[in-house]
């Protein structure tokens, strides 16, 4: 947080913020064009129930989703240098990041929060694609590491939603070594035997998909979402002509085989938990043995072994096979 | 001998070198021999006195241009110049062999390494022949097998970064780049054997970083390191176009920048008139430098190396920088 955030108080900001979409009471749905009330938007949480189409949530409204009874806690992430490069272009870099975080009251593109889901500790890291596009910088760094150690310290499995355009160009080779550094934060994790999932939201890109996102247990996206390394519009200019109407959407990647699956959001929190169940309770429920009822106890084994009669019996001669 | 290349900013030094060579032609059937040999020597000397001029103040976007000089040492010329015995791999077991990154086994100064690198290709056949030295998914898939090959025999494994970045086409996207990119990225954190990066030119973006993630990263004086290209970052971030030059100086991408930032562990010197000028002066250096970082890495056990390499990594971006 810097001084402006934590100096003005939140209802001048609210004045000065611009109208959040859940104040306007009909919606255009972008795919279809239909008006969705507010309301039904909401409780489909932001899919539209002409077309299917999923619109972009956001990040405290997806962990709201996940979680039980929409309960959760997020962490206070640690503190990076705000602008290790003195980045300036149109703009000054802090401006930019000052703006950002006065129009989305977050302090960075990422939410690391935790809670249960179906009664079992999870931890949950979300993008918040409304930060300077979703783009991994340092700080987004920082709170991937910091997930996976909360994950590591509480047992929990990891839950990441990526929604990024790429790396932060604004913070040079820094965002690039975040590559790196959110890698060794998961492998952290699947070392240890907890389960590391993957929702790829709209858009996953550049450096995030080119490393954790990429990387999880189990990889699933929701429908429609663009993923890829290269941008749709560096591979038109490389190719020098349009590329087709499913490039790196999800379901051209689920094809092409680099998920598992492509869950409808409606779905998404049961597939998770049922994920997570497999994986962390993998022995069948015990049995109960009515002691008081029975007049003799089950024997210990099936075929009680019999104690040979001759113990002292010379091996005999392998035949020849 | 071909004519060499001059980029726009060596203009006093190719003038200077005409005149030079003007001379030397001359001189065949002058009997006034001494005098043009001495006006040689006095041009000379001019001339390097303008190339220290030039080289000691290279901007950002210069030294890019350096850094992707045609006639610059590529992977193969260090790979002559330093392994004996190499030994091409090739072929990802997959799909394909991909040539824009090439690799195999040799020995470096006596020692069996495992070394791979991005190869640009020196002339139109060559370049096209090794995809400019942008790899697709097969490539990163191939240096993840030639790795872990030297990871099960032991071997240092070293890197040549020169790239501009991953293939962008259909089929590369297709085929899975983001995933090649991430598991060879994992696969280099997890080597329980020294391994070595050099940035010989462009390190462009996680293209490069896939081969990168590595125990020492030495780079090379005008080689430039970036998340992104002067050109891309100019376009997204000045509508307005053109300030291509202005983005080359914000993004930090020169080898003194990394040293200070903490993602390059040493510069290796490059000959007067960087290394396009004197390749086998480049090369040498590189060796040198090499084998001070190998010596320094083959006394440390695997669970060391890993754990070190990890650490450095993890750390990126957490300590705040003071320019």
């Amino acid at each position: 947080m810097n001084w402006l955030t934590n100096y003005v108080r939140p209802k001048i900001l609210q004045l000065v913020r611009p109208r959040d979409e859940s104040e306007n009471l009909w919606v255009k749905c972008p795919q279809c064009g239909h008006m969705i009330f507010h309301k039904d938007l909401k409780r489909t949480f932001r899919v539209c129930s002409y077309c299917n189409h999923h619109l972009r949530l956001s990040a405290r409204m997806r962990l709201a989703m996940l979680f039980d009874d929409n309960g959760f806690t997020c962490i206070e992430l640690p503190q990076t240098d705000p602008d290790p490069l003195k980045f300036r272009d149109m703009k000054r870099y802090v401006d930019r990041l000052r703006e950002a975080q006065n129009q989305t009251g977050e302090h960075d593109a990422i939410i690391v929060a935790h809670g249960t889901m179906g009664g079992i500790p999870v931890v949950v890291a979300v993008f918040n694609v409304e930060f300077l596009r979703g783009s991994m910088g340092t700080a987004v760094g920082e709170g991937l590491v910091a997930a996976a150690e909360l994950a590591i310290l509480q047992e929990a499995p990891l839950v990441v939603v990526p929604a990024a355009s790429g790396l932060r160009m604004q913070e040079g080779v820094l965002s690039l070594m975040q590559m790196a550094r959110t890698t060794i934060a998961v492998d952290k994790v699947k070392e240890k035997g907890l389960p590391f999932l993957v929702v790829l939201t709209n858009p996953t890109l550049g450096g995030v998909a080119g490393s954790f996102a990429m990387l999880g247990d189990i990889v699933l996206a929701e429908p429609g979402a663009m993923i890829g390394f290269s941008g749709t519009r560096v591979v038109e200019q490389t190719m020098h002509e349009k590329v087709p109407e499913d490039f790196q959407r999800a379901e051209y990647l689920l094809s092409h085989g680099m998920l598992d699956m492509v869950v409808p959001r409606s779905q998404l929190r049961d597939v998770l938990l049922k994920l997570v169940k497999l994986l962390r309770y993998p022995l069948p429920p015990g049995e109960v043995i009515d002691l008081l009822s029975r007049t003799e106890l089950p024997p210990l084994f099936e075929n009680p072994p019999v104690p040979s009669s001759s113990p002292s019996v010379s091996p005999e001669q392998p035949e020849a096979v | 001998m071909p004519k060499p290349l001059y980029l726009d900013f060596e203009q006093p030094v190719a003038e200077l070198e005409g005149r030079i060579e003007e001379l030397r032609h001359l001189s065949g059937d002058d009997p006034g021999g001494v005098t043009v040999a001495e006006e040689v020597a006095r041009l000379k000397t001019r001339m390097e006195k303008q190339i220290r001029l030039i080289y000691g103040r290279l901007t950002p976007w210069q030294r890019t241009q350096v850094a992707r000089h045609p006639e610059r040492p590529h992977c193969l010329n260090y790979i002559n110049g330093l392994i004996e015995n190499f030994t091409p791999l090739a072929g990802d077991r997959i799909f394909g062999e991909d040539t824009a990154i090439t690799g195999g086994l040799g020995r470096f100064r006596g020692r069996s390494v495992m070394v791979l690198g991005h190869e640009k290709g020196h002339d139109t056949e060559s370049r096209v022949h090794h995809a400019f030295g942008m790899p697709r998914p097969e490539g990163y898939r191939k240096a993840e097998r030639l790795m872990r090959l030297a990871d099960h025999f032991k071997l240092p494994v070293i890197t040549l970064i020169d790239t501009a970045g991953a293939y962008p086409d259909i089929e590369a996207e297709a085929r899975g780049q983001a995933r090649a990119i991430a598991c060879c990225l994992e696969t280099c954190l997890d080597l329980r054997v020294p391994f070595i990066s050099v940035i010989i030119g462009e390190g462009g973006s996680g293209g490069a970083l896939a081969l990168a993630a590595a125990n020492t990263v030495l780079m090379l004086e005008n080689a430039v390191y970036s998340v992104i290209s002067p050109e891309g970052c100019a376009a997204a971030l000045w509508p307005s176009g053109g300030q291509v030059q202005m983005a080359a100086e914000a993004l930090r991408l020169t080898a003194t920048d990394l040293l200070a930032l903490g993602v390059v562990d040493a510069i290796v010197p490059e000959p007067l008139g960087g290394a396009h000028r004197t390749p086998a002066e480049a090369i040498a250096n590189v060796e040198t430098a090499l084998n001070n970082a190998l010596r320094e890495l083959t006394t440390l056990e695997g669970g060391i190396l890993r754990a070190r390499r990890r650490e450095k990594f993890l750390r990126m971006g957490r300590e705040p920088w003071e320019p």
